[in-house]
């Protein structure tokens, strides 16, 4: 579980977060849902580290991530997991290195057994005879699950997923989606997925956090969603044509 | 204020770099890989410049120093000692940091915009060090090699002049080569040198490093890293050249 216990962030005086609390369930896939420019990716970024708050406190379990130094955030690094927007593989590795690295680094394990391992992941996210690859040979959405298996490599108690689908064609989005899940729930992690996409929302939002003007606006399941009477995070559910079709009260 | 801001930023940054590596077999292989990257990629354009400069400078002395009281192997003489002290150490490390530091840094400028750097701290990877170390060693290693045969190449390059421009007599030329050498210039050189490397590697990192933005800025960075890279070397080598000639 992660816990966000009131977290602000201002730029240059502008606030981005404002006193935002919330909890991340283990075993769920939580999402944090919002506008562009609500603050979701700052609230993100502050949650691994790559932006530090003004106040505020991040708990990973017992751990209070935002009181620890260098040496002590990087011990929980190595249980994160991350999938970046634009997949963030290393462009100098082809894709077999990629999966590699994160195990060359932090483990003991034999040459066999890390290959094995890199199989399984790749093969985890249905991708075969692509070792060899570089990233600049890959799809988008190929890239995503070389990502996905990069990030699972290394068994992470916690994984980050920031606009996971984000210039996807429908049917890969949902792949991607739906690995995303059953991952949480096979490895029983923590999964963060930052995004603006409703039909991800509809497909894995076990909890769904709504981001608004840097400040928590709304939480809860996918199925309440469609009920609130929250008029902010309704003007964001109902933005599209497809969701207006859906909306409770217009049903015969 | 902000010249004050940036030294103290790339001293943090190089107390980062320097922390106990993760995995120390990781990054002797990226030595390695760096050696040949920043180093024997280098040998081309190092020997080129380094042939025609000595050419030059062998031209130059001979047409300038037209006296009676000058002894002509003093030609030879002055090529070698220009080449050992000035131009192979100081001259070949300003043509590196625009070779190398711009490639250093427009490297790690685009894995910070692509995030690429975001993936290895997320890891829990030292990030600078993982990236900029390796680079430092790596360049503080094969420098001084680059220097030695472009010292080597540049005087190749003097007596390939005289002998086909006939401004010195061969055997004159070879004499002032040899006249009073002292080792202590190559020693003195090589010193230079591996500042200068370190120089290079590690202003060119930090430039890369703390690059924001895209593509725009990671060309930005990479200007910038060869500029203050230059800069810092003509300062260091006024400061080396008194320390230890003087």
């Amino acid at each position: 579980m992660i816990r966000v216990e009131n977290l602000s962030k201002s730029f240059d005086g502008q606030p981005v977060l404002r006193d935002v609390s919330l909890a991340f369930v283990q075993g769920k896939t939580n999402l944090i849902i919002g506008r562009s420019g609500s603050g979701k990716t700052v609230l993100m970024k502050c949650l691994v580290g790559l932006l530090e708050a003004d106040s505020g406190q991040i708990w990973y379990d017992d751990r209070d991530f935002s009181s620890l130094g260098f040496r002590g955030r990087r011990l929980i690094r190595k249980e994160l997991g991350m999938l970046f927007q634009g997949a963030a593989l290393f462009d100098s590795m082809n894709v077999n290195d990629n999966i590699l690295f994160p195990l060359n680094m932090f483990t003991n394990m034999s040459h066999k057994e890390k290959q094995q391992r890199v199989d399984f992941c790749l093969d985890r996210v249905d991708l075969q005879n692509v070792h060899h690859l570089y990233p600049s040979d890959l799809s988008g959405g190929m890239k995503k699950r070389v990502a996905i298996a990069r990030a699972i490599a290394i068994k992470p108690r916690y994984l980050f997923c920031d606009e996971p689908n984000s210039g996807l064609d429908p049917p890969t989005a949902i792949l991607i989606d739906k690995l995303i899940s059953e991952i949480t729930s096979e490895l029983n992690i923590t999964t963060v997925v930052n995004t603006h996409d409703m039909n991800s929302v509809m497909e894995i939002g076990d909890t769904v956090a709504f981001i608004h003007r840097g400040a928590l606006w709304w939480t809860g399941s996918r199925k309440e969603i469609l009920h609130t009477g929250n008029n902010e995070l309704n003007q964001f559910v109902y933005a599209t044509e497809l969701m207006r079709t859906i909306k409770p009260e217009t049903r015969p | 204020m902000k010249l004050f801001y940036h030294i103290g930023r790339y001293f943090m940054l190089l107390w980062i770099i320097v922390q106990k590596p993760e995995k120390a077999s990781i990054y002797r292989r990226q030595i390695i890989v760096e050696l040949d990257h920043l180093g024997l990629e280098s040998l081309g354009i190092v020997a080129i410049i380094s042939v025609f400069m000595g050419a030059v400078v062998t031209i130059q002395t001979a047409f300038n120093t037209d006296h009676p009281l000058l002894p002509i192997y003093a030609i030879g003489f002055a090529t070698r000692q220009s080449i050992i002290l000035e131009f192979s150490p100081t001259v070949i490390s300003l043509i590196l940091a625009g070779k190398v530091g711009s490639r250093i840094a427009s490297e790690i400028g685009t894995m910070r915009v692509t995030e690429q750097i975001d993936a290895l701290e997320i890891m829990g990877v030292n990030a600078a060090g993982y990236l900029i170390l390796p680079k430092i060693v790596a360049s503080m290693i094969i420098n001084p090699f680059l220097v030695v045969a472009s010292m080597f190449l540049g005087i190749f390059g003097g007596w390939l002049a005289a002998g086909v421009t006939g401004v010195v007599p061969l055997g004159n030329f070879v004499y002032g080569i040899l006249f009073e050498f002292d080792p202590f210039d190559v020693f003195y050189a090589l010193i230079k040198t591996v500042v200068f490397a370190l120089i290079i590697a590690s202003v060119s990192g930090y430039f890369g490093f703390y690059t924001r933005g895209g593509a725009l800025q990671v060309g930005h960075s990479s200007t910038r890293a060869v500029v203050f890279s230059s800069i810092y070397i003509i300062i260091f080598n006024l400061i080396l050249t008194q320390l230890l000639l003087v």
